[in-house]
């Protein structure tokens, strides 16, 4: 008896408002389960896109086709011509005439010509030295400037080994020796795969949340919503707890691959790991949701979606393209994309370890993002019907 | 026949650029990108940040430094003088590599004994860092040739004459900006087609459309031949751009570019459509959208080489659209390729749209909540 009239007066605002909340996060969950896209979406994607971009994209180029002109032959262009085939870098093909070679680099079935002239066995021991032509197919540059590093990589090997056949050492005078630091094997996926990682989370984040509200005001179920006596934050709180849990467990499984599957070495702690990740995928929520609020309808805010996610944060994050080598304009720009932060914060804890300078700046700056994308969020998202 | 497909091609108009943040959303976007992208998507590297501990104090490191300092490529952020002071420069990102010249360095070079020079990189971007060194190796091969030159030696001796053929300085961006305009062209295609079969769907009045007089092939060509005229119009613009913002060269004819575009866009709008029919909801759509336009872009060939992938993977691409019309793209702008060089690009495009349009169409009918 004395219960019941004890509960008529309003209840405890903390405790009511965990119960609506409750109640929230349920219906969130229960849509979620309806509609399997999402789940596809936190686990399907970062496992499908992690295996292909692990194993099929390399900067490496190998057994490169290219075509070996030889004039006229002799033991010096045999020899040449053997080291350029015993090369992983090359496959190579010979031919007698310089118009074969070109008419074979037309066709795309040699992507460089080296020219051997008739009177190169002659014209290394001159004092001036032979002149080996060499004919880059310049329209893919960077694979161009790659190829033209290797032929000269091996010219200069073989010219030290003929020198060494004749009892003379030829040594270049600066030896150049590079040490690689964080990746001194040079593995590309070491770096690709973290990169990757921010990609695919900025995906993750914008695509779960950007449709769930304007959903909401599609059907006019947020007119439903807006007569009870849940508050706005508690609806946008409903909406992101449910979808940072399924954020989160996506995370985990990409950074689960990137360590067991493609064997990243991580060097620094996993817990700072993960709280950086949690942070920038409250970034990347926060980012869906501001769109699903502002675009009001599904259509519009899956075009939005998909025209600021992916290819901002694959070309201006620094994942593949250098940002200092950007000019100065495009530079603060990138200063917008929350996964050039991100990038950065995942390159230096798998391959440098905890280094503060870079983890702090970067961190901030997401923290940043986060209050605003939420607070913004906050702000536009009123009760209102219109 | 003709004014029903027109009639909804109307509607379908009307549905994609009624709502003001629609229309903005098609139109300023693929340009603002096209210049943001077109100056930020480069491997050529410039400012490059380096630190030097030079201990020697011989005539030769100044000079080699100095044809370091003077290159445009690099920048010189901070000058070492102990072992300790290397590691937070490379660690903090301050410096992307640090040039260590030993204290017998030139003493070395006056004897005839191999002086090392030691080069730390910055491995976290191990494609930035092996750019960066070979900049410093074509650096360092001047100063050899040079000095070989006083010297006298009888060792035999080569040396390579490079000339790139259709990118003669081997700049990035003409290999680049090309790629960009196929890569935006997809995604404006995909915002038009994926999401609309899977809207009407979603609000109920596709069923309405079904049961009108309409069949499935009109329907399919009153929802595809949008998508192609605003592809039409998005991507002359990003040509338009290219080649008189970007200076990019057009060497080939337009007619082989354009019909590239035109098969490029049947199996784009057709991909988009056969998405957009599958998915029962618009999030369905958009997340297909997605695991399309992703892989699709990635083994295109845009930012790394189809070639360098494993055979599998190379096999998977060709079912790519993209893949085709980044050859297309680049062989008419740069190298001025003929029509008949590139029907082993056509056919493989036109072969996926028409299979995909009549999926598509097939799915209108056969696919029910």
């Amino acid at each position: 008896m004395s219960e019941t009239s004890q509960s008529l007066p309003p209840p405890p605002v903390r405790f009511g408002s965990l119960m609506r909340m409750n109640g929230l996060i349920r219906k969130e969950f229960l849509q979620i389960l309806r509609d399997p896209s999402s789940i596809a979406i936190a686990f399907l994607m970062p496992f499908f896109l992690l295996l292909l971009f692990g194993y099929g994209v390399s900067l490496d180029a190998e057994h490169v086709p290219v075509a070996l002109v030889v004039e006229a032959p002799d033991p010096e262009t045999a020899s040449l011509a053997g080291s350029f085939m015993a090369s992983r870098y090359f496959s190579p093909t010979v031919y007698s005439r310089m118009s074969e070679a070109i008419t074979a680099m037309n066709e795309r079935r040699a992507d460089a010509i080296v020219h051997l002239r008739s009177d190169f066995g002659r014209m290394i021991y001159s004092s001036g030295g032979a002149p080996i032509q060499v004919i880059i197919e310049g329209s893919d540059a960077n694979t161009g400037r790659l190829v033209s590093g290797y032929i000269e990589g091996t010219v200069q090997i073989w010219l030290a080994q003929q020198a060494r056949f004749k009892g003379q050492s030829l040594q270049a005078p600066v030896d150049m020796r590079p040490r690689i630091w964080f990746n001194s094997e040079v593995r590309s996926q070491n770096f690709l795969v973290p990169g990757l990682i921010a990609v695919i989370m900025t995906l993750i984040g914008a695509l779960l949340t950007s449709m769930v509200v304007a959903r909401e005001w599609e059907r006019g179920t947020m007119e439903a919503l807006a007569v009870t006596p849940v508050t706005m934050t508690e609806i946008l709180l409903g909406k992101l707890i449910p979808y940072f849990i399924l954020g989160m467990g996506g995370m985990i499984l990409a950074v689960s691959m990137a360590y067991f599957l493609f064997e990243v070495p991580l060097r620094g702690s996993l817990w700072l790991l993960i709280a950086t990740s949690a942070l920038f995928l409250l970034v990347a929520l926060g980012m869906g949701l501001l769109i699903s609020i502002i675009a009001r309808n599904q259509f519009v805010a899956g075009q939005v979606a998909i025209i600021v996610t992916f290819l901002p944060a694959f070309i201006l994050s620094g994942f593949i393209f250098d940002i200092a080598s950007m000019p100065v304009g495009v530079q603060v720009i990138t200063h917008l994309i929350a996964a050039r932060y991100y990038v950065a914060i995942l390159q230096t804890i798998f391959l440098a370890g905890d280094i503060w300078s870079v983890i702090v700046p970067n961190t901030m700056a997401l923290f940043v993002m986060a209050v605003f994308f939420l607070g913004v969020s906050r702000r536009k998202a009123r009760k209102r019907l219109d | 026949m003709w004014r029903r497909i027109v009639a909804l091609m109307r509607k379908e108009f009307l549905a994609i650029l009624k709502d003001k943040k629609s229309r903005i959303v098609l139109i300023g976007p693929p340009i603002i990108q096209l210049l943001v992208f077109g100056y930020a998507a480069t491997y050529d590297l410039n400012q490059v940040p380096f630190a030097v501990y030079n201990e020697d104090q011989g005539e030769a490191s100044r000079d080699l430094l100095a044809k370091l300092r003077l290159s445009p490529t690099f920048h010189e952020v901070a000058i070492v003088t102990h072992d300790a002071e290397i590691a937070p420069l490379i660690d903090s990102k301050k410096a992307l590599l640090l040039i260590h010249l030993g204290p017998d360095f030139s003493r070395n070079l006056d004897q005839g004994i191999p002086a090392p020079l030691q080069v730390i990189v910055d491995g976290r971007n191990s494609n930035t860092a092996m750019i960066a060194l070979n900049y410093i190796q074509s650096i360092v091969e001047v100063f050899n040739k040079e000095w070989n030159a006083t010297q006298q030696l009888g060792t035999p001796r080569a040396y390579l004459v490079i000339r790139a053929w259709f990118n003669p300085n081997l700049e990035s961006r003409w290999f680049i900006v090309p790629g960009i305009i196929g890569l935006l062209t997809l995604v404006v295609t995909m915002l038009v087609t994926a999401l609309s079969v899977a809207r009407e769907r979603e609000q109920g009045t596709f069923d309405q459309l079904l049961v009108t007089p309409m069949r499935p092939t009109e329907i399919v060509l009153g929802k595809a031949l949008p998508g192609f005229i605003i592809g039409f119009a998005e991507a002359t613009l990003i040509m338009v751009v290219a080649v008189y913002w970007f200076r990019v060269p057009l060497l080939g004819h337009l007619v082989t570019l354009y019909i590239g575009l035109f098969l490029f866009l049947l199996s784009a709008i057709g991909v988009g459509l056969m998405i957009s029919s599958i998915s029962l909801t618009q999030q369905q759509g958009l997340l297909g959208a997605f695991l399309f336009l992703v892989p699709s872009i990635i083994l295109s060939g845009f930012t790394t080489p189809i070639a360098n992938m494993p055979p599998a993977v190379q096999y998977v691409t060709y079912i790519n659209p993209l893949r085709y019309f980044m050859v297309v793209l680049r062989a008419v702008f740069l190298q001025g390729a003929p029509f008949l060089s590139l029907l082993n690009q056509f056919w493989p495009m036109a072969l996926i749209g028409i299979v995909t349009l009549s999926l598509a169409g097939w799915l209108f009918r056969h696919r029910m909540s």
